[in-house]
């Protein structure tokens, strides 16, 4: 049986950060994630929105980790090769009403020190496809890809030696003399200590060691994404005022990395967290609502639909809104629950891994490793590199030199770089999520049968076994009929 | 970079490409090179092992890979430049083609261009079919490469949406591979694909076909495990009431096909809205003079025998580009399509002449009279027993020189009487 230090259960953001930070000391690190890689859960399906925190109350955990985190960003992105632009935000205001609820998110910011607020006159935004009466301009507010930021953690962490258990469920723990023991589907471990970073599964791991004294409340958020054609429609994030009675943001538009808009996303309290279908109401519902904001947005633009899921601690009744929760087990010293990470997380992420690293080093001396590889080698891809660049690569590895995604141009070289991963990802989705392919207008018809031969054939990976997405997602039955070698 | 200079240069090398090229050398060009991004030429040819391919143009069936080895045969023979594994990232106005493949970057200067990129198929996100993202969601022809190139299975409980040609001809091949195939769906109250194939790959199989039906959900969290199906009125709303769910585990779209062109519309070729091709006068040529187009980038066809012929054309012409003195344009027409048709291919007239077009009419019709006209001048009239969007219209029509000055468009509409 194998004996860790930290035990970090869930490898979304908040599991991968602070498996990142943990991996700058000597520490005996393993992370387990049930899904096929990390960032399978709420990590992938957000708005990749870097808040700045004028949404939390001052004073609250979501506020003063949301502002730490934000500060935190840019230099992580230069260190880890992960996307961020700072394209700022603002919160509209389509009456006089609406304006004293943007003077109270600008008192509620200036008092969580969010520097450079604004009110803005209605004709004085940057937005030409926008009208209204007055706007909140939120410069710190930026937009990042989730999954890169998530998978630039982990596999950062991975680098410097955290172990990342896949497919790896946690099926029962138990408090022992000198730590726990961590039942899994791939076999019984031991830590010290456990962090309980399983999003939507926390109430889960905690009932585990313990009665827990709170609920967990699933909140689907729906969105759209609208084609690359479409991007100048907006310079910034376009939000409304806040939906007070759901303790969320309200559905907005906002840009992404690649060039396309997002809307969204709705907000609808369900029984079961695993039910993340799209539906066919809210895709309309989404698109009216954006539509009051802009109504210039065509039916047309609309090219794909995903939804994500809240992990949310407080129920509709109570109004929706409820402080994360970060400390350890009431009865359980060693486990370090970390509850209902919602919004902001993905800008939290890096601000709640330093506080976990803290309290950790009040039961565990940490001391630091002098081996640490603080920046990731990440590579620009091939269709960012100038032709002469482009031509050096080919002439050193001539994989460089064969497209597999047309669509999104992605190489040979760059799929066997994704599948190569140290986190040993090895779905479609894997692929898709580091290097792009399959991501384009064709949607993976032409590049899947070429990435599917490179698994088969250069990582020996049997068609049946192919994923999409998560241990359950087989992409085939196997073979038609079976070649037998002579 | 690696420089050459061709005559013509053939972006792609499927059935179209192939015509065209073996066309253009047979036409005086003599530096001629194929580009296409595959290991091998023939485009989807290779994948398709049914037969059908070539009675037309030949009297001979053929299956698709006896039909693309006989223009490969043609190309070897006429001395054509092969270059597979060829990615074309660009071309310019100047005619400069900078491409890759694993030798390096190349630059092509060619004299004219011919476009035969082909396309690619609609995915669900074309339909906004909601539910999960499940895995065991193919596009047909995505389906029918893992089965036919690489004996792979992707579903054993197949429903497919959408009865395009590939979506019917798959419906009997993953039959004869043992899977039970639960029905086509399509939200037309008529089959997409040609009759005959409704008949040779669903009617003869006793595979179900739902018309007025759509996928309205797609449920399993991993990998795919129903589909709901719904009946639709005749304004496409769902009719409450009358979903039936079906067990399944894949589902294959044929939901139509999408001509490539990212390309050319990169370079400023205008493209028409309606087929998703270029707009081509009746040589083929498109709004960037020395840049011709043909083959399913400049339209969808049903058959590859008359998309081999139209191909041949656009080669012709690339090649005599070489050799003719460019005079000014004497006239640009348009031809639109009128009352009853989708679209007319090509879209502009540049001389007075015997012209060809091909169109695609709106919706089925008994005996309707198709008529081209001119202002007030009737060029042709034709009586049409039965038409079908599904199956091209090609006419041959002449167009006196006298003609043009009254013209403001050409128009060709389908009435009733």
């Amino acid at each position: 049986m194998k004996n860790f230090q930290v035990a970090i259960i869930g490898g979304g953001v908040i599991g991968s950060a602070i498996a990142r930070e943990l991996s700058k000391y000597k520490l005996d690190v393993v992370v387990f994630e049930m899904g096929s890689d990390v960032a399978s859960g709420a990590s992938k399906a957000n708005s990749g929105v870097v808040h700045s925190g004028i949404n939390s109350a001052p004073s609250s955990l979501k506020a003063r980790f949301c502002v730490e985190g934000n500060k935190m960003f840019q230099s992580l992105a230069d260190g880890l090769g992960f996307p961020v632009r700072w394209v700022g935000k603002c919160v509209i205001a389509k009456n006089e009403e609406e304006l004293s609820e943007l003077k109270r998110l600008k008192q509620v910011g200036m008092d969580n020190s969010v520097p450079g607020l604004e009110i803005k006159d209605g004709s004085e935004i940057n937005e030409s496809n926008v009208s209204c009466h007055a706007a909140l301009w939120v410069p710190t507010a930026g937009i990042t890809l989730p999954y890169e930021f998530t998978i630039a953690l982990a596999e950062n962490a991975a680098e410097n030696n955290v172990k990342f258990l896949l497919e790896t469920k946690v099926t029962g723990l138990k408090k022992q003399k000198n730590g726990f023991l961590i039942k899994t589907t791939k076999g019984d471990f031991n830590s010290e200590i456990v962090v309980n970073a399983a999003g939507l599964n926390c109430r889960e791991i905690v009932s585990m060691l313990e009665e827990p004294d709170f609920q967990v409340y699933p909140c689907r958020g729906e969105y759209l994404i609208l084609d690359k054609k479409y991007r100048s429609l907006v310079n910034s994030m376009i939000y409304p005022v806040p939906v007070k009675e759901l303790g969320v943001l309200g559905v907005h538009i906002t840009p992404t990395i690649e060039g396309n808009i997002l809307l969204g996303p709705s907000a609808e309290f369900i029984d079961d967290a695993e039910d993340k279908r799209t539906t066919k109401e809210m895709m309309k519902t989404l698109l009216k609502e954006a539509r009051e904001i802009i109504p210039a947005i065509p039916d047309k633009a609309v090219i794909n639909a995903y939804s994500g899921m809240r992990c949310k601690l407080a129920s509709l009744k109570e109004g929706g809104w409820a402080d994360y929760q970060i400390e350890e087990g009431k009865q359980t010293p060693g486990l370090i629950n970390l509850l209902g990470i919602e919004s902001p997380g993905l800008t939290a992420a890096p601000a709640i891994a330093k506080e976990v690293t803290k309290m950790i080093s009040q039961s565990i001396k940490l001391k630091t490793k002098n081996n640490f590889k603080s920046r990731r080698v990440k590579g620009k891809r091939f269709s960012e590199m100038t032709p002469q660049e482009q031509s050096i690569l080919i002439k050193k590895d001539d994989r460089w030199g064969r497209i597999v995604c047309r669509c999104e141009h992605v190489t040979e070289a760059e799929v066997i770089e994704a599948l190569s991963n140290p986190l040993g990802a090895r779905t479609l989705s894997s692929v898709k999520y580091r290097c792009r392919a399959g991501m384009g207008r064709c949607q993976g018809g032409f590049c899947t049968q070429h990435i599917v031969r490179i698994m088969e054939g250069q990582f020996n990976i049997d068609v049946k076994d192919m994923k999409l997405k998560s241990p359950d997602s087989n992409l085939f039955y196997g073979r038609t009929r079976e070649v037998k070698d002579d | 970079m690696i420089n050459y200079d061709v005559d013509v240069a053939v972006i792609g090398g499927g059935p179209a490409g192939l015509a065209a090229a073996v066309s253009a050398r047979e036409h005086g060009a003599k530096n001629v090179v194929i580009l296409d991004r595959n290991s091998w030429l023939g485009g989807i040819l290779p994948q398709c092992i049914h037969d059908g391919f070539g009675v037309e143009e030949t009297g001979t069936s053929m299956t698709g890979p006896e039909y693309a080895e006989k223009y490969i045969e043609m190309a070897k023979k006429h001395g054509i430049d092969v270059m597979k594994g060829t990615m074309v990232l660009q071309f310019n106005k100047k005619l400069e083609i900078t491409a890759v493949n694993k030798k390096g970057l190349h630059k092509i200067r060619a004299k004219s261009i011919v476009l035969a990129m082909g396309c690619r198929e609609k995915t669900r996100w074309n339909v906004m079919i909601p539910g999960n993202r499940s895995s065991g969601i193919y596009t047909a022809g995505v389906a029918q490469a893992f089965i036919n190139l690489y004996n792979i299975i992707p579903g054993k409980n197949v429903v497919i949406l959408g009865s395009g040609d590939v979506g019917l001809i798959m419906a009997r091949r993953l039959k004869f591979e043992g899977a039970n195939v639960l029905g086509v769906v399509e939200i037309l109250p008529y089959a997409s694909g040609l009759p005959r194939n409704v008949v040779q790959c669903l009617d003869d199989y006793d595979i179900p076909l739902f018309l007025n039906y759509t996928v309205t959900c797609i449920d399993g969290k991993e990998r795919l495990e129903q589909v709901t199906i719904a009946q639709v009125d005749d304004k496409m709303n769902i009719i409450p009431g009358t979903e039936k769910k079906i067990k399944c585990d894949a589902l294959l779209l044929s939901l139509g096909l999408v001509p490539e062109n990212e390309l050319a519309s990169d370079v400023g070729i205008e493209i028409d809205t309606v087929t998703g091709g270029p707009i081509v006068n009746q040589y083929l040529e498109t709004t960037l003079a020395g840049v011709f187009a043909c083959g399913n980038c400049l339209q969808v066809y049903d058959t590859v025998d008359v998309l081999s012929a139209d191909a041949k054309n656009a080669g012709k012409n690339a090649a005599k580009n070489l050799t003719i003195q460019k005079e000014d344009k004497k006239i640009s027409a348009k031809i639109v399509p009128g009352k009853g048709v989708r679209y007319v291919v090509p879209q502009r007239l540049s001389e007075c002449e015997r012209v060809h077009l091909t169109l695609r009419v709106e919706k089925p019709q008994e005996s309707s009279m198709l008529r081209v006209i001119a202002g007030d001048k009737e060029l042709l009239k034709k009586r049409l027993p039965w038409v079908n969007p599904a199956n091209m219209i090609e006419i041959d029509v002449n167009i006196p020189s006298d003609t043009i000055a009254f013209m403001q468009s050409l128009e060709v509409t389908l009435d009733d009487h």
